[in-house]
């Protein structure tokens, strides 16, 4: 009965306002912010400060936007890419101040240790399914907590400045800061891995209809193992960079940053249900997000101003993604 | 007897589709009054109608001797009409008491006296429920229960039972019939939908056959047989929709199943296919055929007996083996378990057999897609305009043949097809109809799960019936007859047995 009242809904395909929105909404906003900014400071365009931004965009949001966009292409959330951060900071200090490791081994048992942390989250929601919102809560506490014990709660200093550590976070490459050409590298890879591999064609499709993927025989808990785990590595990479820029491992950095990568994946135009977001959109809305706190800067707004200016902003870009989109509906 | 309700020629088609065409029917206080008919002949739509839940496009409903218009189900309700929906209308979080007043719960609730209501009224069905407790943690039988109270917590003149006994055990069912004659008994009205005809002869007054959305006759109980009962809900011209039959060399066996169970629907089924032909698996909805399929493909988990592929024993434990041992499944969800809607026709196609347009690195080679895919769209003659256009801008039966493109990629040695034309229009019905031929032609061996009977004679070879979750028998083609199908599948038997027998 039913399904001969569901008559096959023709849907009108080809370039409506709506999927233009969707897919240059990010980038229209962008653009307006540049504007905005430009006329509103003099100070914006200049070369010193956009590098500002994009450093720290790339010691914030950045990196860890991509790991983020894997997990919510999936349908999923990492809440405690923040925490692991801050754990990633402090082992790149215990491991080189305290066990006197080289950086080549420091950041490889960093990364080793954000990737354990992606394991654990990842088992509990690929394999036994329960919810990725509760599960990456609960690392959140857990990688804080190892932060703070490993730690002691006091930074650890990464030794002499000048040191191979210190000299990375805070040098230039062709005139460009390091970790920028990093976050670079990591969102052109990203990219690759979306749109040219196996691995970003199923977990896209996974966020899109999980259960037809899994009827067409491909081991979807695998994959959806797998990108809380990279999300895990790359929050590593940040506190890697963020001990590095400021010399010392510390169990504060990254305190509420799961919230500014979540939103910076989701002005992207990235679907909190799965199945839609690109990286270069990530990319520009992580850009927005640096920009704004910028723009907030220069005009010389109070700190404690800014994060309901910034929350109030979110709305509005929020609105403009989406809006039109539910209006229609 | 009085009559309380009667359905004037009513007639309700859902954009072009007519679902009802004027059908006529009464119901009497202090009557069980069957409603019989193949799924889809409209017996759903019509108690709908009787509900409030669609207003007739045209028709007229008479109750208590008055013409009334039924805007929504509340209405219906003022009346005095219930229906103890199939899939029960519950709030699984909670509790009985809730659930039975929900709808009419006060701004401020009096627990107490809420909880002694309900507690009377389940006493009253002859059950002991604690009206505190969640529904979701009940058996379904006491859900029942619950639902059928919820029909009785206002004055009820009419009482529609939606196939309740479909989920229920023999002597649930047994207890529910109990139910049924007491309320007949205080002169409700009971409108009673159920594919178990010995229950029906049980316990009906008059029985009503529906066909095609058309009141085929309305019988008193009695006068009618089993026999004569089932051939008033078959019999349709064979179309010629179906493709000749090709070619087809029988090969080796694919697969065998020996005796395996899977939960309640699976019972000791034992059945094999081989290359190249077309088995039907036959049987109403809810009879365990889907179940069947699932077990086979590893989405649900074997109790017990095993299963051969090509003569080896299989563990199909997830999906992944099924695929990697050469099975494809059609699901009967098309939209829900078949395609990625969102995704484009390429994505879709590709999907169960990546490997081939990936190189080592695991990169994808988007130019052998692209010539893969198109050469496979033009030879199913898929209708879209790109093979990058979302499947979701695709007709129904366009939407199928993406789901078979992707097993056409797969290259399995078994298909097994779920509903495979359900939602299709008629044109692409025989499209399916004739791809489904090929993949037999190609040397696939095919399992076809349908509840259009004609379509089962069509296409396959043979066709094994199911009931109950059990393999009541098989059918070849020169038994192809609706009567004997729903004979096997609802009594076990090709031939019904005689009326006085089964009263």
């Amino acid at each position: 009965m039913i399904s001969a009242v569901e008559a096959p809904a023709e849907r009108k395909g080809g370039t409506s306002f709506g999927v233009l929105l969707q897919r240059f909404g990010t980038l229209a906003i962008f653009i307006v912010l540049v504007i905005v900014a430009t006329l509103w400071s003099d100070a914006f365009l200049s070369r010193p400060n956009i590098l500002n931004v994009l450093r720290q965009v790339a010691t914030g949001a950045g990196i860890m936007a991509v790991g983020m966009l894997f997990v919510i292409l999936t349908r999923g959330i990492d809440l405690s890419v923040g925490s692991i951060q801050a754990l990633g900071s402090v082992l790149t200090g215990y491991f080189v101040a305290m066990s006197g490791y080289g950086p080549l081994v420091t950041i490889l048992l960093v990364l080793l240790a954000g990737g354990a942390c992606g394991l654990f989250t990842g088992l509990f929601v690929a394999y036994l399914r329960l919810p990725p919102f509760v599960m990456s809560l609960a690392m959140l506490a857990i990688a804080r907590g190892l932060a703070l014990i490993i730690s002691d709660g006091r930074p650890i200093p990464l030794g002499e400045p000048g040191s191979a550590f210190t000299s990375f976070g805070s040098g230039f490459l062709w005139g460009i800061p390091q970790p920028v050409l990093l976050m670079f590298l990591v969102f052109i890879l990203g990219g690759i891995v979306l749109n040219y591999t196996r691995f970003g064609r199923v977990i896209t499709a996974i966020g899109s209809n999980e259960e037809a993927v899994r009827l067409a025989g491909i081991p979807v808990p695998r994959y959806i193992l797998a990108v809380y785990v990279l999300s895990g590595v790359l929050a590593a990479v940040a506190g890697v960079i963020s001990s590095s820029r400021t010399g010392v491992g510390s169990a504060q950095v990254g305190v509420g940053a799961e919230l500014n990568v979540i939103a910076a994946v989701v002005i992207g135009g990235a679907s909190l249900m799965g199945g839609r977001g690109g990286v270069i959109n990530t990319f520009l809305g992580a850009l927005i997000m640096g920009i704004i706190a910028n723009i907030m800067n220069l005009a010389g707004v109070p700190g404690y101003h800014q994060q309901v200016y910034m929350g109030a902003i979110i709305v509005v870009a929020m609105l403009l993604q989406f809006g039109t989109g539910a209006l229609k509906r | 007897m009085t009559e309380l309700a009667r359905l004037h020629a009513i007639t309700k088609s859902f954009g072009g589709v007519h679902a009802l065409r004027g059908v006529d029917f009464d119901i009497r206080a202090g009557e069980v009054h069957a409603l019989l008919g193949e799924n889809g002949a409209g017996k759903s739509t019509l108690m709908r109608v009787l509900n409030g839940e669609f207003p007739p496009t045209s028709g007229e409903i008479v109750i208590g001797g008055k013409p009334v218009h039924l805007r929504d189900p509340h209405a219906a309700r003022e009346h005095g009409i219930a229906v103890v929906h199939q899939e029960l209308a519950l709030a699984p979080d909670l509790s009985v008491a809730e659930n039975i007043f929900l709808g009419e719960l006060p701004g401020v609730i009096g627990w107490g006296a809420l909880k002694a209501r309900a507690r009377g009224l389940i006493e009253r069905l002859g059950f002991q429920i604690d009206p505190g407790a969640i529904v979701g943690t009940l058996a379904v039988a006491h859900q029942q229960v619950v639902e059928i109270a919820k029909a009785l917590s206002r004055d009820v003149k009419i009482i529609v039972f939606d196939e309740p006994s479909a989920v229920l055990s023999a002597q649930d069912a047994g207890r529910l019939h109990r139910i049924i004659a007491d309320l007949r008994g205080q002169g409700v009205g009971i409108v009673y939908i159920s594919h178990r005809l010995e229950e029906i002869f049980k316990i009906s007054d008059r029985m009503t056959v529906m066909k095609d959305g058309q009141n085929v006759g309305t019988v008193n109980n009695g006068d009618i047989t089993i026999d004569e009962l089932i051939r008033m809900m078959v019999g349709r011209p064979l179309s010629a929709m179906f493709p000749e039959r090709g070619r087809r060399t029988i090969g080796q066996e694919v697969l065998r199943l020996d005796r395996i169970n899977a939960g309640r629907m699976v019972q000791d089924v034992s059945l094999s296919v081989r290359a190249g032909e077309i088995v039907g698996l036959g049987g109403l909805v809810g009879s365990g055929r889907t179940e069947v399929a699932r077990a086979i493909f590893g989405a649900d988990r074997l109790d017990s007996g095993s299963i051969h592929i090509n003569g080896k024993p299989v563990q199909l434990r997830t999906p992944v083996h099924a695929v990697k041992a050469g099975i494809g499944l059609v699901p009967e969800d098309r939209k829900l378990h078949g395609v990625i809607l969102d995704k484009p026709i390429r994505v879709n196609a590709t999907m169960a057999r990546l490997s081939a347009v990936v190189n080592a690195l695991g990169f994808l080679r988007q130019g052998l897609e692209r010539k893969l895919v198109t050469e496979l769209g033009q030879s199913l003659r898929l209708k879209a305009s790109s093979i990058d256009a979302p499947v979701s801008s695709l007709s129904g039966g366009n939407q199928q043949k993406v789901v078979l493109a992707k097993w056409f990629h797969a290259g399995g040695d078994l298909i097994i097809l779920d509903e495979p034309t359900r939602g299709v229009d008629v044109g692409a019905k025989t499209e399916i109809y004739a791809l489904i031929n090929k993949l037999a032609e190609d040397g696939k061996a095919v399992l076809v799960i349908s509840s259009e009977h004609q379509e089962l004679f069509g296409l396959c070879d043979r066709i094994l019936v199911m009931g109950q979750g059990e393999l009541k028998g098989e059918l070849l083609p020169a038994d192809y007859s609706e009567e004997r199908l729903l004979a096997l599948s609802m009594t076990g038997r090709t031939t019904a047995p005689a009326m006085g027998e089964a009263a």
